[in-house]
């Protein structure tokens, strides 16, 4: 019972909250975008639009989270990412606008905020309306109707109750507890309704589908040239590393053959070399493995990956594993890399003296969190190299967090599926 | 000294079973999978298994269950483990027990035959044989983390090769210097490190290893 009036009067406050906000900032930025696109006629409008635009959705964006968090209704968001080669000051701008009035979910959000304001609105007040309303009934049961009336009038309406005296009051208070039961059991139904119809107007018709073919296009894409540029690197590091040092040693060898008889001290010396650039073939091997795939992670998984990795930071590291069997191998590689990474940072810039990294694999998905007691200040940009990692992980569907306020501590939060 | 030897690439097991037999070792066995390791272990009972870390059939580190299977078995067989990469977590796997008589090493140590034979001899007498490359990740760490000890130079090149598990003449032969002066050097690293002083080379390394890993 106390779990279902306190989600019934939560549901109340958040849909008064959300009918009062909802309603000052959807009409605010409505007319802001309005006028916004209207002086686009004459040139000032394509400067201030995207700005207001970007304030729309980050408002939609709390929308989107706030029906995630409250109601578990989920609505895709499906902007279209802007190039990463997008140039700045005046002409990028200009861009930003033409790219943002290209793209449907720029009027889907303007269709929204009309909706917010009216059936939102109501729809949002009623859950809060059931829960409160029936306050005052009672109230004016309790005594608050002489206020109104000396008992020989209508004084007041409360419904449709005529308030004329005790026993009207009486009557308000009943039709009173018919509400609050009603709200009682109806309220996060309604606030439900809400959201689920912020999500009719909100969420792209056949989009999620089409925007999934973007996404998997998009990471397709990124996989591919991670992995060209990958090969390439390897390429490289054989060609003029290990390859260039064996063939060396092949000469010296050569040499040592036509030497040995002739001149033994010297054939020794180049025995020695010989063996010396074995040795450092071997080290650049070694090292050029661990960068394709490290073996601890063959031979033990990720857990045990990442303590090894651990043990080698200059960093009092602590790693907790929690997991129930073994990801598949591109996704334990991704991971390992991905958290590789971020520890990388955490040692380099963050200087924290103490890490902490959790992995645990549950119900279908691989949660990290690398975290340090560093300076904070890391900020998640594309062509970093956490930026790197986010696009290394959205080829599984993962997603990558960042929360790093100025002073630390930083928490770098990775979950990637694994179906 | 009789040896099982446990390694699956063929060119390998060749090579290490003509060097040890070339300074005078027997060949007990030499295997190449985890199973046929397991079997030797427990039915030739040799005085020294050098072992590989990954065997087939799963390619993973099955050399090195297979031996800390063996060890837990007959607490204090000597096993050297050989690797292509060395890992603190595994130096740390085999040296938990405290009972010594382990090695573990990059495979490219075979490169200097004397170094390696004497790392398989310290190892079946009972004593340890740790890769430079870990104990110099070990030391890196420790010296981020705050100076040791005070230290000085000499005595930290001392502290290396006796947490390699090197015996005072071996630290002398390779530093140049008389092992009176490697015991000087040796009784002065206990005292700056506030450890407890003991003749016994394994308990020796043991104790150096400790003081590096502990607080990490």
């Amino acid at each position: 019972m106390g779990a279902r009036v306190r989600s019934a009067v939560g549901a109340g406050m958040r849909g008064l909250l959300l009918a009062a906000v909802g309603l000052a900032g959807s009409i605010t930025l409505f007319v802001l975008s309005v006028v916004s696109l209207v002086l686009i006629v004459v040139g000032i409008g394509a400067l201030t639009t995207p700005w207001i635009l970007t304030l729309v959705r980050h408002w939609a964006n709390w929308r989107r989270v706030a029906a995630a968090e409250w109601c578990g209704v989920r609505i895709p968001a499906a902007y279209r990412p802007f190039p990463d080669d997008l140039r700045g000051g005046i002409v990028g701008q200009l861009e930003r606008c033409r790219l943002m009035l290209g793209d449907p979910a720029t009027w889907r959000d303007l269709r929204w905020l009309l909706a917010d304001m009216t059936a939102g609105f109501v729809t949002a007040l009623l859950p809060a309306t059931l829960i409160l309303y029936p306050l005052e009934g009672y109230a004016l049961a309790a005594g608050l109707w002489r206020v109104f009336t000396d008992g020989s009038r209508v004084g007041w309406w409360y419904g449709f109750v005529p308030i004329s005296g005790e026993g009207s009051a009486l009557l308000a208070a009943l039709l009173a507890t018919a509400l609050l039961a009603t709200g009682l059991r109806t309220a996060p139904a309604l606030l439900r309704v809400h959201f689920l119809l912020t999500r009719s107007v909100l969420a792209p018709a056949d989009g999620e589908l089409a925007e999934r073919v973007r996404v998997l296009t998009e990471t397709r894409r990124d996989a591919v040239d991670t992995s060209a540029a990958e090969l390439r690197r390897i390429e490289r590091d054989l060609h003029d590393g290990a390859q260039a040092r064996i063939v060396a040693m092949g000469m010296d060898l050569g040499t040592i053959e036509a030497l040995v008889e002739k001149d033994p001290a010297k054939a020794k010396e180049l025995l020695a070399r010989a063996r010396q650039s074995s040795a450092d073939a071997l080290t650049e091997l070694r090292d050029l493995v661990r960068g394709i795939h490290p073996p601890v992670l063959a031979e033990r998984g990720l857990g045990d990956a990442v303590k090894a990795l651990a043990l080698r930071l200059p960093v009092a590291t602590e790693v907790e594993v929690e997991q129930a069997g073994r990801a598949e191998a591109p996704v334990e590689s991704a991971a390992y890399f991905a958290i590789s990474e971020a520890l990388t940072n955490a040692v380099k810039h963050a200087g924290a003296d103490r890490i902490w990294v959790d992995i645990s694999h549950t119900d279908g998905h691989l949660r990290i969190a690398v975290t340090d007691n560093g300076r904070g200040g890391a900020v998640l940009r594309d062509g970093g190299g956490l930026g790197g990692v986010e696009r290394r992980l959205a080829t599984f569907d993962g997603v990558l967090a960042v929360s790093s306020p100025a002073g630390g501590p930083t928490m770098v939060t990775m979950e990637i599926p694994c179906v | 000294m009789r040896v099982v030897l446990a390694e699956d690439l063929f060119l390998l097991r060749d090579g290490l079973v003509r060097m040890l037999e070339a300074y005078d070792f027997e060949i007990a066995a030499a295997v190449e999978s985890g199973p046929e390791l397991t079997k030797a272990l427990a039915e030739l009972a040799p005085d020294v298994a050098v072992v590989d870390v990954r065997l087939p059939p799963s390619h993973t580190d099955e050399g090195l269950q297979c031996a800390l299977a063996a060890r837990r078995a007959r607490p204090g067989l000597p096993v050297l483990v050989l690797s292509q990469h060395v890992e603190q977590l595994y130096a740390r796997e085999l040296l938990a027990d405290g009972n010594g008589g382990v090695g573990y090493l990059l495979k490219d140590r075979v490169f200097d035959a004397e170094q390696f034979v004497d790392a398989v001899r310290r190892v079946a007498a009972g004593g340890t044989a740790m890769d430079p490359v870990v104990i110099q990740q070990l030391l890196a760490r420790r010296a981020v983390r705050e100076p040791l000890g005070g230290l000085t130079p000499r005595e930290l090149e001392v502290l290396e090769l006796m947490a390699q598990g090197r015996s005072n003449a071996a630290i002398a032969a390779q530093l140049v210097v008389t092992e009176r002066a490697i015991a000087k050097h040796t009784s002065n690293i206990f005292t700056k490190l506030d450890l407890a002083i003991s003749d016994d080379d394994n308990r020796r390394v043991l104790a150096v290893l400790a003081y590096l890993d502990r607080a990490l």
